[in-house]
């Protein structure tokens, strides 16, 4: 006896904004030590400038490939284990295409579908052939999810969340193996290098500029030597980077924003979007006041799939590398990322996405870097035990 | 029911290791490797059937708590000078116990915060939790530290080495008398030397998944697993009926992950050698699918789908790749293996590893959808320590005469 | 035996104080004051006191500074119309809502803002209205599961040899009791099917025979009636009268109006979070508020 008790007790005295503000104060703390090595140099401005950028790009991959699994997660209340398989196999087919557009005629078809061959493709040398890609991506990701739902969860609307969570891991398993046996468990590179765009000091002349794969800053004879060079200002001595992102990564970053753009719009804006957001919030009463919530749950697998289909191969793409598991061992990000941000809200999933992307690589401040993925991990767990419903949670989607 | 499914699988596998050409070394060792598997499997599915299927406690961190017991476990026993690793080379038996404290205050831990939260909640903290730990595992922080004056360590990536349980085989035969004797008969037969160590393990696994066996089915049929029951079913009637249902929650929150961890050791951690890959989460799920199998609640049930799953649909299909390639070389990649049936058919056998795991998937997709119960389900155990039917059984603390009033009709039931 | 005795007490033979009518069917004493205070030594004889019970959620007040206290015996009705405040009052009591305001006393101790387990290990136990049975156990094992003071509940003590045998015994004298019980109720036929196999009104049964075998003082039943057929509907007035002869109180929530009337002898109306009126039920049924609530303001 007594357990329950002394944790009533002790509940009802922490109870209250406790949490919020032991959250803040770390927060804070950690800001003020990130200051402090800053000034002391113990951090150079560039090495932070880096990791934050290279967060934010990762976090908005996140938050794109978040918005499906949030949408599910609140319109057919489950946990989608099959998600980070879905974004594999969005990349995949997303990738396929690519190849066989991109090498026609420097190998044999067959070759280039299972990613061989090795065309040189890069979003800036087959611009065209990436957002087909792209695009492919996104319609098998659609296509994939519909199937899903008609074959495994719409025999079982009526099941609870966790009979559905488990047959999403029954399809978590069968897609990342059907990949594994059709594209071999091999890791593979997969794009081409490609320019970096970004703030560099030349000589003393700070600039923005783009700089091609093979060269060095250090090594220029001069500024000419750039394809792009805007100089902004002057001081310092040398040539170093202060910061940059590969083109890749900018086309990640604008493709993300762009595609969240475009789904606050047919939420906010289009009578789908509409139902979409009420039936997030309560399904009986959408039923009740006829919205056609069979046809809303297509088409939140479509959107939700086609997101991270696309979602995939723009993380492939600024990866470089892609394998049968990257998606599945991305799912525990997304998830972090969705329920910081509140199931439901996709504009938590956006911000959750951002914010786990900036912790997992500016964790490498303060952690070796075999924690810092444990540190996301770490966040995840914080938020279910303290505040289950995120941050913009309980409130409607979007 | 046990014994009958996994003579079905002895002959299964009897038949096709002689199609294969084995001989009876071949044949024993082939039994012993499906039988270790199934005891392995047995015992985990045991104790998350404890966590799931009794108290509906969805914990998908097994992997994490088995790596907790084995790594503590190993940390314990390994001596202090050998590498990868480091260890403290404190006797077997403290070093087991170690491990099973080591994954149960784990457990403990865990539990206090996240019992109270709702089931795919508390399924997203196991498996964060279980990440985390293996990411902590292979972290140079804890590949190697000092503790109490003493170099200590995982060994990181690259794992760590400690006396192997499996050497109880040949500790046995050399300890017990007659042990030698059964060398000699094996030699005659064809057995070698280490397969019969190998077998003489797998009997210790065996007692040992009995044992798990015979502690659960007190624990479940007795009031104690009543509560659990219903904690399952319906915290808040558990709650209203007086049953402090965190404690009850916690304790067996702390119990299963013991057994977990006793049974990483005994099991993957057989050899005497593990590193962070050794427990991904692929296992957690495995035991998931078993335990669906076999029946989530089902004592019995539990031992039957690790049964199943581990031979049928884990064992199996990698002993006949293994052992049955057909004539020629086989494609090399998929497409050209959509070159015709027999093509297609090589390619499948050699990659007979990523078609199991297709399987298992749709295996579960399946029973989820039509038979989530599985195999025996959650009616079959009773949970009370006597028969509640026999009303005028034994037992009457007065030791008056049983009544002679009039009895309902008995219900069929399967008792324990 | 060690562990508290797990038969029922007598409980005709209790001491009783001053203030406690004996337990047969004489009404009680007038309607208590309402007046919100601490009254001393009221314990005796008021095992339930209620005191500025009040409670929110978010903007809306469901229960407004309710105070009631209720008689030792006694059968008393809650009743009003719907969204009165009458579950969410039950739902404090039981510990399943913390009041924002108020206190609840049980046998003189607080209870305000407990956990259900430990408002029910005091003696107070509750049934559901919509029967909650744990519907894959047996009725038997529904039943087994109530009562308090189990030696089995310890996993020791269930697992190791030779204690085991000591739960055994423990469990072999709760299954007679069960057994009684059932055919107090008349559903000793059904005691090895699944409760998930059960009828509504079957449900009902199980539902308060579960509640009784915790033993307790004092019994909150929620809407026990409703859906239940006529016959039924006697049958388990019946065994509640039978069981207030026993020493048991009970506070009823209801819906049906003359249910409350024919039985209770204590009446408490809500509406709209508040008390309307209490007593006994001659008073209640010519009280005017109470008419008006009921049916609506027909004039002012």
């Amino acid at each position: 006896m007594g357990v329950a008790e002394q944790l009533t007790r002790g509940r009802s005295i922490v109870r209250g904004r406790i949490d919020v503000l032991l959250v803040t104060l770390l927060v804070v703390l950690l800001g003020v030590d990130l200051l402090g090595q800053l000034v002391g140099g113990a951090l150079g401005f560039p090495f932070l400038a880096s990791v934050f950028l290279e967060g934010l790009v990762v976090g908005l991959a996140y938050g794109l490939a978040g918005i499906g699994l949030s949408m599910t997660y609140s319109i057919l209340n489950f946990a989608n284990f099959a998600h980070g398989d879905t974004v594999t196999v969005g990349a995949f087919a997303g990738w396929s295409t690519a190849y066989v557009l991109g090498g026609l005629g420097t190998a044999g078809v067959g070759s280039l579908f299972l990613l061989g061959g090795s065309p040189s493709i890069s979003v800036l040398s087959a611009f065209g052939v990436v957002v087909i890609g792209a695009l492919t991506a996104g319609a098998s990701g659609a296509a994939l999810s519909l199937a899903l739902d008609r074959v495994v969860y719409r025999p079982m609307r009526s099941a609870d969340g966790i009979s559905l969570l488990i047959a999403s891991i029954g399809v978590a398993l069968g897609l990342r193996y059907l990949i594994a046996f059709v594209y071999g468990t091999d890791v593979r590179g997969v794009t081409a290098p490609v320019s970096k765009l970004g703030l560099f000091r030349l000589e003393g002349v700070t600039g923005i500029g783009l700089i091609r794969p093979g060269q060095r800053v250090g090594e220029l004879a001069g500024a000419g030597e750039l394809p792009f060079f805007l100089p902004v200002g002057a001081g310092g001595t040398g040539s170093e980077v202060l910061v940059s992102l590969t083109l890749h990564g900018v086309a990640l970053a604008i493709a993300a924003s762009g595609l969240m753009l475009g789904v606050h719009l047919l939420l906010q804006r289009t009578k789908l979007g509409t139902a979409m957001r009420a039936m997030a919030d309560n399904k009986p009463l959408a039923r009740v006041t006829g919205i056609p919530t069979e046809r809303v749950i297509r088409a939140t697998w479509i959107v939700g799939g086609a997101l991270t289909g696309i979602a995939g191969f723009l993380i492939v793409l600024e990866r470089g590398t892609m394998s049968f598991t990257f998606g599945w061992l991305l799912l525990l990000f997304i998830f972090s990322a969705v329920i910081l941000g509140g199931i439901g809200s996709i504009y938590g999933a956006m911000a959750g996405g951002i914010i786990i992307g900036l912790v997992d690589s500016m964790a490498i401040i303060w952690l070796p870097s075999s924690l810092t993925k444990a540190a996301a991990f770490a966040v995840l767990i914080l938020v279910l035990i303290v505040r289950p419903d995120g941050l913009f949670g309980g409130v409607t989607t979007a | 029911m046990i014994a009958g499914t996994m003579g079905g699988i002895y002959l299964l596998l009897i038949l096709v290791g002689l199609l294969a050409g084995f001989d009876a070394g071949g044949v024993v060792n082939t039994l012993r490797a499906a039988t270790v598997y199934a005891a392995g499997y047995g015992m985990l599915v045991l104790a998350l059937n404890l966590h799931w299927g009794y108290t509906g406690l969805f914990n998908i961190g097994v992997a994490g708590f088995m790596a907790v017991g084995t790594y503590t476990t190993a940390i314990l026993s390994a001596a202090p000078s050998t590498e990868p690793g480091f260890g403290l080379g404190l006797p077997l038996g403290v070093a087991v116990i170690g491990g099973m404290l080591a994954a149960a205050l784990l457990g403990v831990l865990t539990a206090l915060p996240a019992l109270r939260l709702r089931a795919d909640y508390l399924a997203i903290v196991t498996v964060a939790l279980s990440e985390i730990i293996r990411l902590g595992i292979k972290s140079r922080p804890l590949a190697e530290f000092t503790l109490l004056g003493t170099t200590v360590g995982t060994g990181g990536g690259r794992g760590i080495s400690y006396p192997a349980p499996n050497r109880f085989g040949s500790w046995a035969l050399e300890t017990v008398p007659g042990g030698g004797a059964v060398y000699d008969v094996g030699a005659a037969v064809g057995v070698a030397r280490p397969v019969i160590e190998g077998v003489v393990y797998m009997f210790l696994l065996i007692a040992s998944a009995a044992a798990f066996w015979v502690f659960l089915v007190r624990v479940g049929n007795s009031p104690f697993g009543r509560v659990l029951k219903a904690i399952r079913e319906d915290e808040l009637v558990a709650s209203s009926l007086g049953k402090d249902t965190r404690r009850f929650k916690l304790i067996v929150f702390a119990v299963g992950c013991a057994l977990m961890g006793l049974a990483g050791y005994l099991w993957l951690g057989r050899s005497g050698f593990v590193n962070d890959l050794s427990f991904r989460p692929n296992i957690t799920f495995f035991v998931f699918v078993a335990l669906i199998i076999g029946g989530a609640g089902s004592n019995t049930g539990s031992i039957l789908g690790g049964m199943v799953f581990s031979s049928v649909l884990f064992y199996f299909p990698q002993f006949v790749s293994q052992n049955f390639s057909p004539g020629g070389v086989a494609p090399r990649n998929f497409v050209a293996a959509l070159d015709g049936v027999g093509a297609f058919g090589a390619y499948a056998l050699q990659n007979i590893s990523a078609i199991r795991f297709m399987l298992i998937g749709i295996v579960l997709v399946y029973l989820m959808q039509n038979r989530p119960q599985g195999l025996l389900g959650h009616r079959t155990e009773s949970a009370a320590a006597i028969d509640l039917l026999d009303r005028d059984a034994g037992m009457r603390a007065d030791g008056g005469a049983p009544d002679t009033a009039s009895r309902p009709d008995r219900q069929g039931e399967d008792g324990e | 035996m060690v562990g508290r005795p797990i038969r029922p007490r007598a409980r005709t033979d209790r001491v009783r104080t001053v203030s406690e009518p004996p337990p047969s069917a004489e009404p009680l004493e007038p309607p208590v004051d309402t007046s919100g205070e601490p009254t001393v030594g009221a314990d005796g004889g008021f095992p339930l006191r209620v005191e500025g019970l009040s409670k929110t959620f978010g903007g809306i007040t469901a229960v407004a500074d309710v105070s009631f206290r209720i008689s030792e015996g006694s059968l008393t009705g809650l009743i009003g119309p719907n969204g009165a405040g009458k579950s969410t009052t039950f739902n404090c009591i039981a510990g399943v809502h913390t009041p924002t305001a108020g206190e609840i006393y049980f046998n003189g101790e607080p209870i305000t803002g407990f956990e259900p387990s430990q408002i029910a290990t005091k003696g107070l136990v509750r049934t559901f209205q919509i029967a909650r049975e744990l519907e894959e156990m047996t009725v038997l094992e529904n039943m087994m599961l109530a009562p308090s003071g189990q030696l089995g509940e310890s996993l020791l003590r269930s697992v190791l040899p030779g204690l085991r045998k000591g739960v055994m015994a423990q469990e072999a004298e709760l299954r007679d009791r069960v057994w009684e019980m059932l055919e107090l109720f008349e559903i000793d036929h059904l005691a090895g099917e699944y409760a998930g196999n059960l009828s509504g009104g079957q449900r009902k049964l199980l539902e308060m025979a579960r509640a009784l075998m915790t033993d307790p003082e004092m019994v909150l039943l929620d809407e026990p009636l409703a859906g239940v057929n006529p016959t039924l509907e006697e049958k388990i007035l019946d065994r509640i009268q039978q069981l207030r002869g026993e020493g048991y109180t009970f506070l009823l929530v209801e819906h049906d109006m003359d249910v409350i009337m024919n039985n209770c002898e204590q009446v408490i109306v809500m509406h709209q979070g508040k008390i309307l009126a209490e007593g006994e039920p001659a008073t209640i049924r010519e009280n005017e508020r109470v008419i008006d609530a009921y049916l609506g303001d027909s004039d002012e």
